[in-house]
């Protein structure tokens, strides 16, 4: 296997794009990325894209065929690849990419995720949601994707002494970094009382526990480590790709509060790299709802189960603490487009490891990048180091 | 859901029938054809479970897709069963009751109106036993 390289980065504003197309988000992204990397489309052997469900937010299938073409890469045959882990799609499009790159196959690869989510309702957005957990046995009984996440809090909130404060200020702090981050849905800051005065999406949860319904589109561009320095003076390393699976359906759980899918990828990750919890610098974990940050932080093994809410609140996971978490504003502030999230996570660590984060920055050399499909059933965990 | 699709699973639906590993005795709802832990050498029959359970945890619905907006708020609840097998459910009871180690029984209601087809759809819901 070869050590695998990102050469360039690119994303979108992540927001409500009514006048851009899907084509059109993801021809942007992937502009940005190779213009980023010195290199042109004719350039690349492969495309990997992350998406959940083009099909019914666009009522588009066949993506991967339709990428390549609006890239303006038909002509040249390449091949272009889909790939569907619900929320994950876009860190299990980077994972496909890397294995390419890493197996000798290819050499110049695109991994790239997409979601344009306005176009329809937000009834119609919530039902779709939904089908990343299990249609037939939660999704009939009246399971939400915010319901289930609200279950895992219940749990959580019944069994470890987490303050509904404490997990307010997982939002707090998620937009406190949304608001210096240019592609951010959301820049604005808010306080504890923001989210508890916002209404009930399903109890515990309010709405500003929830990730928001977004459009946009990041992509990134990898190829072997050895041909890295041909590119660019700044390549960031692929030091870990990892993935887990778990029931899908959240009954069917060991422990309904651990994702144990987000266990076993943080731990193949960690032995992968050679590396430990204190050689990891920042943390761009799944917040989709803001007990999945805490955990995400937890099942990562960052510190013992019931722990995460304190540190929180002591600001161990702001920008100048001693593990920032979610520095781009998270899936909460920076916006939730499912499965271009895994892709923008990569981004923001590579920005970071380059010290290209702007107002932002932090101190990092190392960064692990946690994206999770559904309530758990899939995980991927990336580790990048400068 | 399409008008097959549910009427396959009727049923276990109506009647909370799951399936029981007899290899190893491990029950199953919803209802398995393949046994996590004995795979291919699980032998898989029917099993017609009590209906008897508690409340492992829950939330109250308050926004919901648009099968089931006309419905909220709405207790929904992963139950356990007393044969062992959790699942997802609605819990027909008032929000401000709906609580952690709860007993509940199962009974059969309305589930949600499909706003396409317009066909409504029955299955199993809990209601509180004390
Ligand atoms: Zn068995």
């Amino acid at each position: 296997m070869r050590d695998v390289a990102v050469i360039g980065v690119g994303c979108t504003e992540f927001g409500e794009h009514w006048g851009t197309s899907f084509r059109d988000l993801f021809v942007k992204a992937g502009a940005l990325a190779l213009e980023d990397a010195g290199i042109s489309g004719e350039n690349l052997d492969a495309l990997y894209v992350g998406n959940m469900s083009a099909g019914r937010f666009v009522e588009q299938e066949h993506i991967g065929a339709l990428i390549a073409d609006y890239a303006g890469l038909a002509t040249n045959h390449v091949p272009s690849t889909r790939v569907e882990a619900a929320c994950a799609s876009g860190g299990l499009a980077f994972r496909q990419a890397v294995i390419a790159v890493a197996s000798g196959m290819e050499e110049i690869v695109v991994a790239a995720g997409v979601e344009k989510m306005t176009d329809v309702g937000t009834g119609a957005s919530v039902d779709m949601l939904a089908s990343a957990a299990d249609r037939e046995w939660e999704g009939f009984a009246g399971a939400t994707f915010p319901g289930l996440y609200a279950m895992i809090a219940t749990d959580y909130m019944h069994r470890y002494p987490l303050t509904r404060e404490q997990l307010a200020q997982v939002a707090v702090k998620n937009h406190e970094n949304g608001a210096k981050n240019p592609i951010a849905q959301f820049r604005n800051r808010i306080t504890v009382d923001t989210v508890l005065n916002s209404s009930l999406v399903a109890d515990p949860l309010r709405l500003f526990d929830c990730s928001p319904i977004t459009d946009g589109a990041a992509a990134v561009v990898v190829v072997p480590l050895e041909r890295a320095r041909e590119f660019t003076d700044s390549p960031v390393r692929v030091l870990a790709s990892a993935q887990a699976s778990d029931t899908i359906a959240l009954h069917d759980r060991r422990d309904i509060s651990t994702l144990d899918a987000s266990v076993a990828a943080g731990k193949r990750a960690f032995a992968q790299a050679g590396l430990t919890h204190k050689d990891i610098d920042m943390l761009e974990v799944h917040d989709c709802f803001t007990i999945a940050e805490i955990c995400a932080i937890e099942d990562l093994g960052f510190c013992k189960k019931g722990e995460a809410g304190r540190l929180t609140e002591e600001g161990v996971t702001a920008l100048g603490g001693e593990i920032p978490v979610n520095t781009s504003g998270g899936l909460k502030a920076c916006g939730h487009p499912v499965g271009a999230t895994g892709i923008k996570q990569i981004y923001e660590i590579v920005n970071q490891l380059r010290g290209e984060a702007a107002g932002r920055q932090v101190d990092a050399e190392i960064g692990m990048a946690h994206n999770v499909g559904g309530t758990g059933a899939t995980v991927v965990v990336h580790i990048l180091g400068a | 859901m399409s008008v097959s699709r549910f009427w396959r699973k009727i049923p276990q639906r109506y009647n909370l029938i799951g399936t029981q590993c007899t290899s190893c005795g491990r029950y199953f709802f919803p209802p398995r054809s393949l046994c996590p832990d004995c795979r291919r050498s699980g032998k898989i029959v029917d099993h017609k479970f009590n209906g008897e359970g508690t409340v492992v945890t829950y939330t109250v619905i308050r926004s919901a897709s648009d099968q089931f907006e006309h419905t909220t708020p709405y207790v929904l609840a992963i139950v356990e069963l007393d044969e062992g097998p959790r699942l997802t459910t609605q819990v027909a009871c008032l929000p401000e009751e709906a609580k952690i180690g709860m007993r509940v029984r199962s009974v059969f209601r309305r589930i949600a109106a499909d706003g396409e087809s317009g066909t409504i759809h029955y299955g199993t819901k809990f209601v509180p036993t004390e």
